[in-house]
């Protein structure tokens, strides 16, 4: 174990669902059947093609001929793999099975029941370190707040989780009595990259590779970011962290600039908007560290760290199992100690009121 | 970087329309919007076919408004209340207005036109389409590049028909009175993708460069994320719609195979390019397989090809912070563009920082613009 991580928060490590046994496990006689009659095996979606090098590093992926089952689907390995190795205190898990694709709201919500089960039985109930994302059938917000209410009294759930590309933006009203109840909770909103694929990956159709799929997804959190702040969402729920994950990090500067320009020439059209969108991005947002989008160069880094002018932003996550860094290179280069200690522990504490400061510190 | 150093002084001015200094710069102004009076304006270049179609059916983009616009602007055509014409007409329908309000006042040696509305770009009736980009062509040609050697036309292109853009631009592209091909940001697939090539093989035989425009209606929600609500959103993320333009380009090898390309991104800002292009070299590094046909890193092919205007400048709120990226980017790839004369113009002498020096500013606003347009 290595003092340098000792008590550090995970703040995005993906759980995988092996296979549709595991789900309908935690499904009630109507799922179950209409599992087994209509064939359903699986809602995984295009996001991490299975063999694409960024899925899984590759001493984390599994090996037929020694029996080694990849390490996303055990949460003994992951374990070691992270908290036992560094002595992280918590991981946070985000499972990402496919629930956004589904049309069904009703089997949306179905599906969102037994993955939010899994999650309990097999991980949170396996290790005390685990904590976990609620994820949302986000297709109806109603069904999306009775799923938070029917998880939050478990305090292991620190967060509920969305996609960074829905059908409209998670700003919008449709979705403010899922933020209510969040808030109500004391759960962070969680946006994590990934789509619906209910359209197109960009406003200008669909990409040919899947390069430019995992590039667009920073795209998405700039309209998820506008969103919140143009539609109020932070007016409305002073209380509310909202969390991009796996969003990258060095676009919001810019992004802010262009968006607080625009908000000192228009913003009669968004007249509760009283402050400038940096100042809510401050009080209200966090970007989770993996992918870091920034050259191995410390000195850059460190003007880009400048451009957020906030040491209170950035939450530490390995992203576990995608394959972000190698050996235990987790943190960028160019951060110094006070602000590697703010991203490792302090600022996910403050973010995530659930953890209540109950780390092994 | 000091920040002290002293940008070219600002133009003296007077009764708010400006008046020529001594010893100012020869700007050469990226993007200038004109516009006809009214449609009737295009009725002499359309073939009694096309005008007796408009005049049925009108103009059909794919957001599905006819008149009027989803996303309503904040001023009236998005336009300075000082740009209407005292003779009527649209802003940017007055050549007379546009010299002594602009071309004269500051003093501008060369004016890239970018005609936006309804010059068939992005409309759903792709022959109608091709009808309305030759009149725009023509009509821009007769009334106000002919007429006034400092304005160089953007060739508008029915971009969804890449056989017949590069129709077009054989049509106009020895005209000198074009100085750039012109696109907007938004298509129906990423404008990498090989529908598109015909078009930048003709550019590139003509030596035009691409300017690609911020706008367009490409019959998608404007964002992966979905539609937003509000103008404020769509304006501000038009620089995403400009990082899926730049990141298709280069992921789809345009520049490999066409090396002499060179591309202009117009009014979706600037500063997002080098995180985007840390981004696509981190991903590339891990997924070069994929896209064995890319020789170069990304950031590479983008120092090498793409050029940005500045305007709307991006104002942080330390200026060393829009300085850095504009070292980053590269004082060579910056162009100036006021945008004229819409509502958020930005005045040559007064958008940049201070710390921006003079060579810098220089470089910016009269030099870089004679490498990428084709000005002669």
């Amino acid at each position: 174990m290595s003092a340098d991580w000792k008590g550090a928060i995970d703040c995005d490590v993906h759980p995988h669902v092996p296979n549709i046994d595991a789900l309908k496990a935690h499904m009630n006689d109507y799922w179950r059947e209409t599992v087994e009659v209509r064939g359903i095996t699986a809602f995984e979606s295009v996001a991490y093609p299975l063999n694409a090098p960024i899925t899984m590093r590759p001493d984390w992926r599994g090996d037929k001929d020694k029996g080694r089952k990849r390490a996303d689907t055990d949460p003994s390995r992951t374990a070691a793999a992270l908290m036992d190795r560094h002595g992280f205190a918590h991981s946070i898990l985000n499972c990402l099975y496919a629930v956004q694709l589904i049309r069904d709201e009703n089997m949306a919500a179905a599906f969102c029941r037994a993955v939010n089960d899994w999650m309990r039985a097999d991980w949170l109930d396996r290790d005390p370190r685990y904590r976990a994302s609620i994820v949302l059938p986000l297709q109806n917000p109603e069904l999306a707040v009775e799923e938070i209410e029917r998880c939050a009294a478990d305090k292991r759930f620190v967060q509920v989780l969305a996609l960074a590309m829905g059908e409209v933006p998670l700003g919008k009203s449709q979705f403010w009595p899922v933020w209510k109840a969040a808030e109500k909770h004391g759960l962070a909103i969680g946006i994590h990259a990934g789509s619906s694929y209910h359209h197109a990956t960009t406003g200008s159709g669909w990409p040919s590779y899947y390069l430019e799929d995992y590039a667009a997804q920073s795209l998405a959190f700039h309209t998820q970011l506008g969103s919140f702040i143009a539609e109020g969402v932070f007016v409305k729920f002073p209380r509310l962290k909202l969390v991009l994950i796996e969003s990258g990090v060095t676009w919001i500067g810019p992004y802010l600039w262009r968006l607080s320009k625009f908000w000192r020439g228009v913003r009669l059209e968004v007249p509760w908007i009283d402050r400038s969108p940096i100042e809510f991005v401050r009080d209200h947002v966090r970007l989770t560290i993996q992918p870091f989008d920034a050259p191995a160069s410390g000195e850059t880094v460190g003007r880009l760290m400048d451009q957020l002018q906030s040491d209170e932003m950035l939450l530490f996550a390995s992203d576990f199992p995608h394959w972000q860094f190698d050996n235990d290179d987790m943190m960028p280069v160019g951060i110094n100690p006070t602000l590697r200690k703010k991203i490792l522990i302090d600022n996910p504490l403050a973010t995530y009121s659930r953890l209540g400061g109950s780390h092994a510190a | 970087m000091p920040l002290d150093d002293p940008i070219a002084p600002a133009i003296t001015t007077a009764n708010g329309k400006g008046s020529a200094a001594p010893n100012r710069l020869a700007v050469i102004d990226g993007d200038i919007h004109p516009a006809v009076r009214s449609m009737n304006d295009l009725k002499p270049y359309l073939s009694k076919r096309w005008w007796d179609h408009y005049e049925t059916y009108g103009m059909r983009r794919k957001h599905g408004s006819s008149n009027g616009e989803p996303y309503p602007k904040s001023a009236p055509l998005a336009c300075r209340r000082d740009a209407w014409p005292e003779e009527g007409g649209r802003p940017g329908s007055s050549l007379r207005l546009m010299q002594e309000q602009h071309l004269d006042a500051y003093g501008i040696e060369a004016g890239i036109l970018g005609p936006l509305g309804n010059t068939g770009q992005g409309e759903m009736n792709l022959e109608l389409s091709i009808a309305m980009c030759s009149a725009t062509n023509d009509w821009q040609r007769d009334t106000f590049t002919r007429p006034e050697k400092r304005l160089k036309g953007g060739l508008v292109v029915p971009y969804e028909d890449g056989i017949a853009s590069a129709k077009e631009i054989e049509r106009c592209g020895a005209d000198t009175d074009f100085g750039q091909v012109f696109l907007l940001t938004r298509s129906a697939e990423p404008l990498g993708n090989r529908r598109y090539w015909p078009i930048y093989e003709a550019a590139e035989r003509y030596n035009l460069p691409i300017g690609f425009h911020v706008f367009g209606t490409s019959g998608h929600p404007v964002s992966g994320a979905g539609w937003p609500s509000y103008y404020i959103e769509e304006g501000a993320g038009h620089s995403t719609s400009c990082q899926t333009v730049v990141t298709s380009l280069v992921i789809e090898g345009v520049f490999e195979r066409f090396p002499k390309l060179k591309v202009v991104m117009i009014e979706g800002g600037f500063a997002w390019a080098p995180a985007l292009a840390f981004r696509l070299d981190k991903v590339f590094e891990r997924m070069r397989n994929e896209v064995p046909h890319l020789k170069r890193r990304p950031s590479e092919y983008i120092r090498d090809h793409v050029y940005f205007t500045t305007q709307p400048m991006e104002e942080p709120d330390d200026r060393r912070h829009v300085l850095d990226v504009m070292d980053w980017i590269g004082w060579d790839k910056l162009l100036f563009a006021s945008d004229y004369p819409h509502w958020d113009f930005d005045d040559p002498f007064r958008a940049f920082p201070a710390g921006v020096t003079t060579e810098q500013h220089r470089r910016i606003c009269a030099e870089n613009g004679k490498a990428v347009f084709r000005l002669n």
